[in-house]
Parts: structure tokens; C-alpha cells; sequence
């Protein structure tokens, strides 16, 4: 297993390289530079002020060196300074990370945990009334714009029944500490997490009904009832665990886009998270700023896909490692 | 209906105000900044985010009234010299830096130095100064070349702020630690910025200005959604949305909600005027009628009510009504389809393509952009819409690679330092934004914003403007729309926030919170 592990590592530098590579070239293709957005945000421009800026982003300097100072500063695992903000990338990022992780980790355990009991409860009650409601309303969340369903729950918990703080990772200013502080955070986090889970939590339902359904009807199952195991054991240990497979490919999946994933939710919420950052250095053509933000997110998809791999096998353990 | 209600607020706020209100202490009030500014280092950073905040942290020689005349700032009284050549100002004694050290007429010399370096629209305030001095440790002399009529306009916070000597001199400006802890003179200091949250301000307790600023903490929250804004004002989180947070479309509903305050004060410095560019280079563009079509052929009366919800004022020219030197007797364009067909015909326009590049600054503008194409395709003409985001699109047009363009500028009080630079022939430059990249060019209009610029005497300087402007609105080399206006809006709690011709970018300095 450990060398499975470490073969997938060397695999996973190669990608992330190419990746960067890619990413590099692909985000020059767009017009328009960081010199030109500072340009028009100032109200004015001449030779001089552009020149210094392009100066200052490197940007005078042909692609090809550009891209070698680049790959030469994250082989030591220097991710460049981002002279828009005035900041090192690495730490621009780290500030963001914690907020984004956990948003998206909380709203990825609760969509799991929810959506894997919903579609257990479907599948159990199949064809019933339960079963039908469920049915809808993973259907519902599953089809309804994730915005929208910002934007209106904004409106019923923030402005009309004023339970809920409607953007922000904390109270500014109120300096709380300890529990009183994770508290607070913590009813900051309730509707970007569920907004963001609901989505994925359809997903799971659908996927987790649909896959036990299935796995139900199968001879193993059979012999199982014939017997004469109780229900729940057979549900729980012979159909789940089989059925659950699909489940965390396509929970793997989404892992992977935890980190850059969140643009949407945390542009309502005001969640100041690693997706925003993204948008923002898009916006401005901030490079060294969107390039970093690239490298962490596919960094942390190349890792998922590796978790996965490694929970398949917890899953079911007749799957074999090979890289 | 928004008349109504600035009627209401006028009456209601009126009230309080009889009272004459003494200004009370303390208070922490939250405003919204949008987008969150790249720095705060005013030197080196112009957009309107950082102008905003550090125009609290920073402080500049002079303030301007609305009707921008100079008022008193870190210089307590000028003189100018009867040739209109010599400039004398006296600083005001005892003022510091946040770090305590004394401000002097060293730092003033250091400051326009460096902004030479940094600060693109100094550097072309600046041109005509011949040399600074400093006599004494309070007095500062500038002698210019000759006569510039727009100088004493050049010393607002946002286009020349005085920076510390001690802390920049004989550094890499670049990369000087203290642009992210900015140090200035101002009411309120920096305190701490959490990216992405929040930037926070603190009581100046040494401000030069005995007794103030009153409030203890200025928050500015950074909400990167415009409906998210409105909610935070709405469910009280937020006390101060500067013009522009929130969309037009919002901005009646959310005067209307109980204690909210609006104003359109506080923009008279700066003036925007919108206009659509016309690349005068395009042959079908370069011909005049076709030009002035335009100008018949867009409803702007319609803009104004429906897109901008009745904010702002049909534009008549070059120059913005709110600034010095504003003539009203030009040619004007009233909204006339029959009139833009019949030009367009003796134009001998035949339905060649034009393409036109909306702004991308949200829906407002977008809206924008295709009534205005509705318009023009109404009198026949066959437009293109191109979409890009902002650098996208600022590349094209600073490349010229563009027939119409959506844009709106400022006007700095004077139009020498706000007008002149898009119309005249020395200002067309490849590569740059906000210059005459409509590439128009009259010898007569050259001359005469030359003759306005430095002709001695303020009579001399509106008889050359008031021909310029006549010359411009009957050329039509641009297209020009609104007087656009961003309303502040307020919790009615928030007192005296705006009082300059700068508004909110002047700082807190006197706003106080009636708890």
C-alpha cells in the first residue's frame, strides 16, 4: 500500500506540473493585463504609469522567462507575490483556506451524512409516501439555482425573522472569544453550509436510492434473507456497503473541488474563502494571485483522488491497490 | 417617486436639524467598500475603493467646498502672487504623523517628489511647476512655468496625498513595509485588515483638528454582493452605502426603508459624465453627421428615468453642469429618430456594421448598453455587441480596436485637469485609457483648452471655455449621455458625514453618530 501511495505522489507532481504549465498560458490568453485593470481603476493613465506596472508584474519580460522564474519559485515551493496586494500568494492563501475548509467541509459532511440516510430511508420505504417526499424534495434542491436559494433564505432568515446573520464569517467587532466566538461563527456558517449542502445532499440521496435499489434485487441479497437475517443487518451490511460504492466515487469527486468550489456561496454570503480570491484575482488579471490559487485547488484533487482510492478499499475490501 | 422621497428626507432630516445638534462622542460606524481596495497606500494606489478609505488615514494640502472653492487642510492659509505664478502656502503648526512624528514642509517637498514617481495624475498636475520650496519648516512655495488656472484645484487628498519623509524617503517605494500599515495625518489611523472581511479604523486621539474626529472606529465591510449590501443596510449591519454599493434598480427601495438617509451631495469634485466613445478613426464615424445621428438618435431621457431611475441629468456637452467654467449655450440634441435617419442618410451610411462595447460594471450598465442599441438600430444602424469583462475591454479601447465604447470619467473640478484630456490632440496615445482615444483633433479646440489652462484671469479662462465647449457639443466627437449620480445613502443616525465637494472620500472628520 505504501508504495502504491508513493507512486501515486510522483504521478500526482508530474500532473500538477503540466497543470501549471497549461494554467499558465491559458490565463494570458484572456485580454487585458494587470497593468491595464490598475490603469482603469485609478481614473488615469500614461506611458510611464503602465510601463512601471508592467515593470512591476514582471510582465515585460518574455513569456518563456516568465514562465521559467514561475515553475523555478514553486519547485521551492514559492508560490510568487501578488503585487496587486501586496502580499506573498502563499499567504494570501493561507489566510483564506481555514474560512473556505470549513465552509465546504461542513456543508460536504452534512450533505453526506444527510443524503446518504435519505436515500437509505427511500430505498427502505420505497414506493411509499416517505419514499415520494423524499423523492421531491432531493429533486427540488437538485434543480433549484444555488443563488436563488441564497438569496431567498437570506430573506427569510436574515430580514424578516432576523435569526440568522446574513453575510460575514463572524460579528465584526464584537471580539468575542472562546466559545462565545465559535458560536458565532458558527450561526454565520449555518446558511452558506446548508445552502452550498443542499445541492449535494440531492446528489447523494438520489445516487444512494437509486444504487441500493439495485443491489437489493441481487442474489447475494437473497441468500442472505433466505438465511433468515434480520432486516437491518441485511440492509445495513449486505446493501449499503455495496451500494455505497458510486456514493464515494462521486463524493471523491467533489472533494476535489472543495477548495475552489464555493464561488457562488461565498460571493452572497460574503464569505471571505479561497473561491472569492479566485474571482477576484480573475477579475483583475491578478497572475501569480490565480495562478497559486490553481495550483492549491488541483493540488487538493490529485490528494482526494488518492483519500478515495484509499476509502474504496475501507468500502470494500476486495478492491486491490495498483497504481 | 425618488423625488418624492429625497422631498421626505429633506423635511424629515430638516427637522433635526433646527435643533442645531451639538456633535456627540463615540460610536463605531460600519460602511460598505466596494470592490476591497488592492492597498491602501494612496500614493501608490488611485482607484475609488482606496480613495475612499485612506482618504481617512491620508490628508491632503487643501479641501474643497461643493462648490470647490479651497478650504483649509494641512495648509492653513495661501496666497498667490498678482502674475499668478507663486504659490504660497503656510502649514498648519502642530499637526503629526500617526507615529507622532511632526509634519513639515520637508514632507511636502518629499511627497510631490515622490508622487512625480507614482501618482500618474499628479504627475500631470504637476507639469507646470517649475520648482518647490521650502523657506521654513512651515512654508511652501511653489513658482510655476506661467500661469496655470487649475492649480489651486490640484491639492484634494485623493490626487496629491502628503506622505511621511521619515517612513519613504530612501526606500523602495514598491515594496516599503508600510504600505500595508499605512501612516498618514488624518482623523482616524489604520488599525487591521482582514482580507476578504473587513478594514478597520481607529480614532486619530492627536488629530490636529482639537476635538475631533468624534466616532471611535470606522468599520468598512467588504460584501461582494450588491443585493447581500442591501441587506446588510437593510437589517441594520451596515450604516454608510457610499454611491454605487448597491444597484440602481435597489437604490429606491432601500431609500424608502425607515431611517435611511440619501444624498447626492458630494460628488461635485468629481463629476462623472458618461458618454459612448466614437472611434473617429472608423470611416463611418469620422463623418460628422453620423456623429451628431447619434447624439439624435439615443433617448437619454429614457435612460435617465428607467435604467437610472431617474438619478443624474442629460449631459450637454463636454462639461459636467456641477464644475467651474459649465456653459449651457450649446448646440443641444434632443432625442429625434427622424431627425438621426434623415443625417444618417445624407451621411450615406448603408448599414455597414458598427461595434459597440458595453461597460461591464453590472447590470445597470448592461441594460444600458442594449437600450442604446435599440436605439441606434431604430434609425437603422446595424450594431454589434461585443461582451468582455473590464481588462477585456479596457484593452480595446486603449488599442483602439473599437467603434462605440461605453465609459464614464471624472472631471476633478476644472476643466483643465478633467475635460481637456479627451479632447485634445496632444492627449491621443496608444495604450492608454482615459485619454482622447477617440483620436479627435481641431487645432481651434487644442488652442483653446491651451488658452483656458493658463490664461491669468478666471474671465479669460470662461471666455475660452465657452467657445471650447460650443466647438465640442456641435462636433460631437464623443457621444455624450448622463450626468451620473451615486446617491450616499445612509442610516439618518450618521450625522454630517458629507461636507465636501468629495464627499465620503474626505474622510469621517466631521460625521458623528446620534445615538
Amino acid at each position: 500500500m505504501l508504495s502504491f501511495i508513493a507512486q501515486r505522489l510522483v504521478k500526482g507532481v508530474i500532473v500538477l506540473l503540466a497543470i501549471i504549465v497549461l494554467n499558465f498560458f491559458l490565463i494570458r490568453l484572456a485580454p487585458g493585463d494587470p497593468a491595464v485593470v490598475m490603469a482603469g481603476e485609478a481614473g488615469a493613465s500614461d506611458q510611464i504609469f503602465v510601463a512601471q506596472l508592467r515593470e512591476k508584474f514582471g510582465l515585460d519580460r518574455p513569456l518563456p522567462e516568465q514562465l521559467l522564474i514561475y515553475v523555478k519559485g514553486i519547485a521551492s515551493l514559492d508560490l510568487g507575490f501578488s503585487f496587486r496586494q501586496q502580499a506573498p500568494v502563499a499567504r494570501l492563501i493561507a489566510e483564506r483556506l481555514p474560512a473556505t475548509l470549513l465552509l465546504t467541509l461542513t456543508a460536504f459532511a452534512i450533505s453526506l451524512g444527510l443524503g446518504i440516510l435519505f436515500g437509505v430511508l427511500a430505498a427502505r420505504f420505497a414506493g411509499t409516501v416517505l419514499d415520494t417526499a423524499i423523492t421531491v424534495l432531493a429533486l427540488v434542491f437538485y434543480a433549484t439555482p444555488l443563488f436563488w436559494i441564497a438569496l431567498i433564505a437570506i430573506l427569510l432568515f436574515s430580514v424578516w425573522a432576523d435569526w440568522l446573520p446574513s453575510f460575514g464569517y463572524e460579528t465584526v467587532g464584537a471580539g468575542y472569544v472562546g466559545l462565545r466566538h465559535a458560536l458565532d461563527v458558527g450561526a454565520h456558517l449555518v446558511m452558506p453550509a446548508a445552502t452550498l449542502g443542499l445541492f449535494f445532499m440531492a446528489t447523494y440521496t438520489r445516487m444512494t436510492r437509486a444504487s441500493m435499489l439495485e443491489v437489493k434485487r441481487l442474489d447475494f441479497v437473497k441468500t442472505a434473507r433466505a438465511k433468515g437475517l434480520r432486516d437491518g443487518v441485511i440492509l445495513r451490511r449486505h446493501v449499503l456497503r455495496n451500494a455505497l460504492l458510486p456514493v464515494v466515487t462521486l463524493a471523491g469527486v467533489h472533494a476535489g473541488t472543495l477548495v475552489g468550489g464555493a464561488v457562488l456561496t461565498e460571493t452572497v454570503f460574503a464569505w471571505p474563502g479561497i473561491g472569492r480570491l479566485m474571482y477576484d484575482a480573475l477579475i483583475q488579471r491578478d497572475y501569480n494571485l490565480l495562478l497559486g490559487v490553481f495550483v492549491v485547488s488541483s493540488a487538493m484533487v490529485l490528494i482526494f483522488n488518492l483519500v478515495t482510492d484509499l476509502v474504496y478499499r475501507l468500502v470494500d475490501p476486495r478492491i486491490e491497490f495498483s497504481a | 417617486m425618488l423625488k418624492r422621497v429625497l422631498l421626505g428626507l429633506v423635511v424629515g432630516c430638516g427637522l433635526t436639524a433646527v435643533h442645531a445638534e451639538e456633535p456627540k462622542l463615540g460610536g463605531v460606524v460600519n460602511a460598505v467598500i466596494q470592490p476591497e481596495p488592492p492597498g491602501l497606500m494612496l500614493a501608490m494606489v488611485q482607484n475609488g475603493p482606496t480613495q475612499m478609505v485612506s482618504g481617512n488615514i491620508f490628508e491632503g494640502l487643501l479641501r474643497y467646498s461643493p462648490k470647490l472653492e479651497p478650504l483649509p487642510g494641512l495648509a492653513e492659509s495661501w496666497t498667490i502672487s498678482p502674475d499668478a505664478k507663486v504659490y504660497t502656502f503656510k502649514l498648519k503648526p502642530g499637526v503629526t504623523w500617526h507615529d507622532g512624528k511632526p509634519f513639515t514642509s520637508a514632507d511636502v517637498l518629499f511627497s510631490i517628489e515622490m508622487l512625480k514617481q507614482t501618482h500618474a495624475r499628479a504627475r500631470n498636475n504637476l507639469v507646470m511647476v517649475e520648482k518647490v520650496e521650502a523657506p521654513d519648516d512651515l512654508t511652501v512655495v511653489f513658482t510655476l512655468k506661467e500661469p496655470f488656472g487649475p492649480f489651486i484645484g490640484i491639492f484634494e487628498v485623493g490626487s496629491m496625498p502628503m506622505v511621511p519623509k521619515h517612513l519613504y524617503d530612501g526606500t523602495d517605494y514598491k515594496t516599503n513595509p508600510n504600505n500595508n500599515t499605512p501612516v498618514g495625518t488624518g482623523p482616524f489611523m489604520f488599525k487591521e485588515w482582514q482580507k476578504g472581511s473587513f478594514i478597520r479604523l481607529v480614532k486619530n486621539p492627536n488629530y490636529h483638528e482639537k476635538g475631533k474626529p468624534y466616532l471611535d472606529e470606522i468599520y468598512w465591510q467588504i460584501i461582494p454582493d450588491a443585493a447581500a449590501r442591501s441587506v446588510a443596510f437593510e437589517t441594520g449591519k451596515v450604516d454608510v452605502l457610499p454611491g454605487g454599493s448597491i444597484e440602481n434598480f435597489d437604490v429606491p427601495r432601500v431609500s424608502k426603508l425607515p431611517g435611511a438617509c440619501v444624498t447626492g451631495a458630494g460628488w461635485e469634485f468629481f463629476s462623472p459624465i458618461s458618454w459612448l466613445w466614437l472611434n473617429n478613426r472608423n470611416p463611418i464615424l469620422a463623418n460628422k453627421k453620423v456623429r451628431q445621428a447619434i447624439m439624435y438618435a439615443v433617448d437619454r431621457d429614457f435612460a435617465k428615468d428607467v435604467i437610472w431611475n431617474g438619478l443624474g441629468k442629460v449631459a450637454t456637452g463636454p462639461s459636467v453642469s456641477t464644475i467651474k467654467f459649465y456653459s449651457d449655450d450649446v448646440p443641444k440634441y434632443a432625442y429625434d429618430p427622424a431627425k438621426a435617419k434623415a443625417l444618417l442618410k445624407e451621411a450615406g451610411y448603408k448599414g455597414e456594421k458598427i461595434r459597440m462595447l458595453p461597460l461591464a460594471y453590472g447590470e445597470t450598465w448592461q441594460r444600458w448598453g442594449e437600450a442604446v442599441k435599440q436605439n441606434l438600430q431604430d434609425v437603422g444602424m446595424n450594431i454589434e455587441t461585443i461582451a468582455t469583462d473590464v481588462p477585456g475591454g479596457n484593452q480595446k479601447i486603449m488599442e483602439w480596436d473599437y467603434d462605440i465604447a461605453f465609459t464614464y470619467l471624472y472631471q476633478y473640478g476644472d476643466p483643465a485637469l478633467g475635460v481637456s484630456r479627451n479632447y485634445i490632440t496632444s492627449a491621443i496615445a496608444k495604450g492608454q485609457l482615459f485619454n482622447n482615444v477617440e483620436g479627435y483633433s481641431n487645432p481651434e479646440v487644442d488652442k483653446l483648452f491651451a488658452d483656458g489652462a493658463t490664461a491669468p484671469t478666471d474671465a479669460k479662462r470662461k471666455e475660452a471655455y465657452d467657445k471650447v465647449q460650443k466647438i465640442l457639443a456641435e462636433d460631437v466627437p464623443v457621444a455624450w449621455l448622463l450626468e451620473l449620480q451615486f446617491p450616499t445613502i445612509t442610516k439618518c443616525k450618521v450625522k454630517n458625514l458629507i461636507t465636501t465637494g468629495i464627499g465620503v472620500n474626505d474622510g469621517f472628520r466631521d460625521a458623528w453618530l446620534d445615538k
